[in-house]
């Protein structure tokens, strides 16, 4: 914040000249580097498909309509197979990303610089390839079905939730740890009663996060062959039955908005 | 020394939940529809003990990683999925921000906070490979039906936390700043911009690094990017260079995780 005099004036500027200076190249670099990569992406783009695009729509949109309502009778199944691999590959996912979080926390790794660097790599691994791309290797290894969508959901899952805990974990107060430690507690008291009871409410916020976040995700997993929505989904596509397409879209947004509602309603309740 | 206390010598810790009958009643629940859920999965035990072998030596196959074969394919892809995500994060939050503003309770009027609030939840609702089946059906094959995928993507996204963290500001300056007679468009830049703004170049970042892990995956039903890469590598059982682009997109995400924790510290 400067203030300058001009023809007798004070002026008020909200940042001195030199900074404002700097702050206005960096929007001038980020901008022609933006500008540098969509002329790059307009050179790869075919315009005369992009400019129909609303022609196709329209048309898409025509054929959508009304949905298919009797189809819903083959989608349950489906359904239920998408929210068990949500959840229960959270399930699976929270019970391995405990330890791992554990280990990648500074405070209680059991070695700074053997344990911690490793944990940090299964969290990055975990965390960079997406649940599709684990699908797509699980799928090959054991064979399509729900098995393969719970394994690639908790895989993904475990960077998501180790990464939140264990900052949850670095984060606490260590004076009520010194108090239990100073009780006589051996080491695994000192966890359960020094540090759990403090991480608890995160732990449980980052679950029903991620369990949300997965719901969302198992709708797509069946289009490489690992169960639920996603197969029928997948089937209508290829077969362009366009009226049984819009009937699954609806009932994944009518899930995605329940479960979003729950994971909210749960986190206010523990926060 | 006889008035020795009645209190008990052992000490329980408290349950998590107080009440009996909710806390037995959500652990039968538990217990319940693991039982369903379990029963109802039809799992080929043969299937995955044979496969078990197999997926021993398709993880052989990945070593060691061939990043020369291949390497003009990876590098055309990479570089395809960082213009993406760069033009997708741009665009993206370039539109959230208007989004954003309507759909926070504090600064827009009731009709428009629903309208702005039913697009966040349009575009949360559905996964970027869902969107991008659509898009790549509308605008053809290539990179630009990515980008306006993850563009789409990143307004849900983006959208939604501004809104938030707008919801959450400090009343205060904002009544300072509207006190001088500011105009609209000054009460936001002076008023909200600097309440927001730290969190919200740190969430940039994060969904950069969003951006860039989906603009891998996206090109698997064809909206360009190394994901076409990657799925054509899988497909032609050339697992070394699937290796190859794996541990390139794990580098670039540690990479932007670590350069983004070091622009938060040097904006905040």
């Amino acid at each position: 914040m400067t203030i300058t005099r001009r023809n007798g004036t004070l002026v008020w500027h909200r940042r001195a000249r030199g900074v404002q200076f700097a702050t206005w190249l960096t929007w001038a670099a980020a901008a022609a580097l933006f500008v540098y990569c969509w002329q790059l992406i307009s050179q790869k783009t075919i315009w005369p498909f992009v400019t129909d695009a609303p022609e196709q729509a329209a048309d898409l949109a025509a054929r959508m309509v009304p949905p298919d309502w009797a189809f819903i009778t083959a989608l349950w199944r489906p359904m239920w197979d998408t929210l068990n691999m949500a959840t229960l590959g959270t399930a699976l996912a929270i019970v391995l990303a405990v330890p791992i979080a554990y280990c990648a926390a500074r405070n209680t790794t059991p070695s700074a610089a053997m344990v911690r660097p490793v944990a940090l790599f299964i969290i990055v691994s975990s965390r960079s390839i997406n649940a599709l791309i684990w699908a797509l290797m699980l799928v090959t290894i054991i064979g399509p079905g729900v098995l393969a969508g719970i394994l690639a959901i908790a895989l993904r899952s475990i960077g998501f939730c180790a990464k939140l805990l264990y900052e949850a974990i670095e984060e606490i107060d260590e004076n009520q740890v010194e108090a239990v430690r100073c009780t006589g507690a051996s080491g695994a008291q000192v966890t359960a009663f020094g540090i759990v009871p403090q991480i608890l409410p995160a732990f449980a916020g980052i679950s029903v996060f991620r369990w949300d976040i997965n719901i969302r995700e198992s709708t797509v997993l069946g289009l490489v062959g690992a169960g639920g929505i996603g197969l029928p989904l997948n089937a209508a596509i290829t077969t362009l039955a366009w009226t049984r397409v819009s009937l699954i879209l609806l009932i994944i947004f009518a899930t995605v908005i329940v479960s979003e509602w729950i994971s909210a309603k749960v986190r206010h309740a523990i926060i | 020394m006889t008035a020795v206390s009645d209190a008990p010598r052992s000490w329980i810790k408290p349950p998590l939940i107080k009440r009996g009958w909710l806390r037995w009643s959500l652990g039968l629940g538990v217990v319940i529809y693991l039982a369903l859920a379990l029963g109802s999965m039809d799992v080929n035990w043969t299937r995955v003990w044979e496969g078990l072998p197999r997926g021993a030596r398709f993880f052989a196959a990945f070593f060691p990683p061939d990043f020369t074969g291949r390497w003009h394919d990876i590098s055309d892809g990479m570089l395809e999925s960082l213009y993406m995500t760069v033009a997708s994060t741009v665009i993206g939050i370039a539109i959230s921000i208007p989004v954003g503003l309507g759909a926070a309770k504090n600064m827009a009027p009731r009709f428009v906070y629903y309208f702005c609030r039913a697009i966040l939840a349009l575009s949360r609702s559905f996964q970027e490979i869902i969107l991008a089946i659509f898009f790549v059906k509308l605008f053809g094959f290539g990179p630009f039906a990515g980008v306006v995928t993850l563009s789409f993507a990143t307004i849900g996204f983006y959208g939604k936390l501004l809104a938030e963290d707008i919801e959450d500001t400090d009343p205060l300056p904002l009544e300072a700043v509207r006190a001088t007679g500011a105009g609209w468009l000054q009460w936001i830049n002076y008023g909200v911009q600097p309440q927001v703004m730290p969190r919200m170049i740190g969430l940039a970042l994060y969904r950069l690094d969003i951006n860039f892990r989906e603009s891998a995956v996206v090109g698997i039903v064809g909206a360009g990017g190394i994901g076409a890469t990657l799925d054509t590598a899988f497909n032609r059982y050339e697992f070394d260079s699937a290796a190859a682009i794996l541990l390139i997109i794990i580098a670039i995400v540690m990479l932007v995780e670590y350069s983004s924790s070091y622009v938060r510290r040097w904006v905040q």
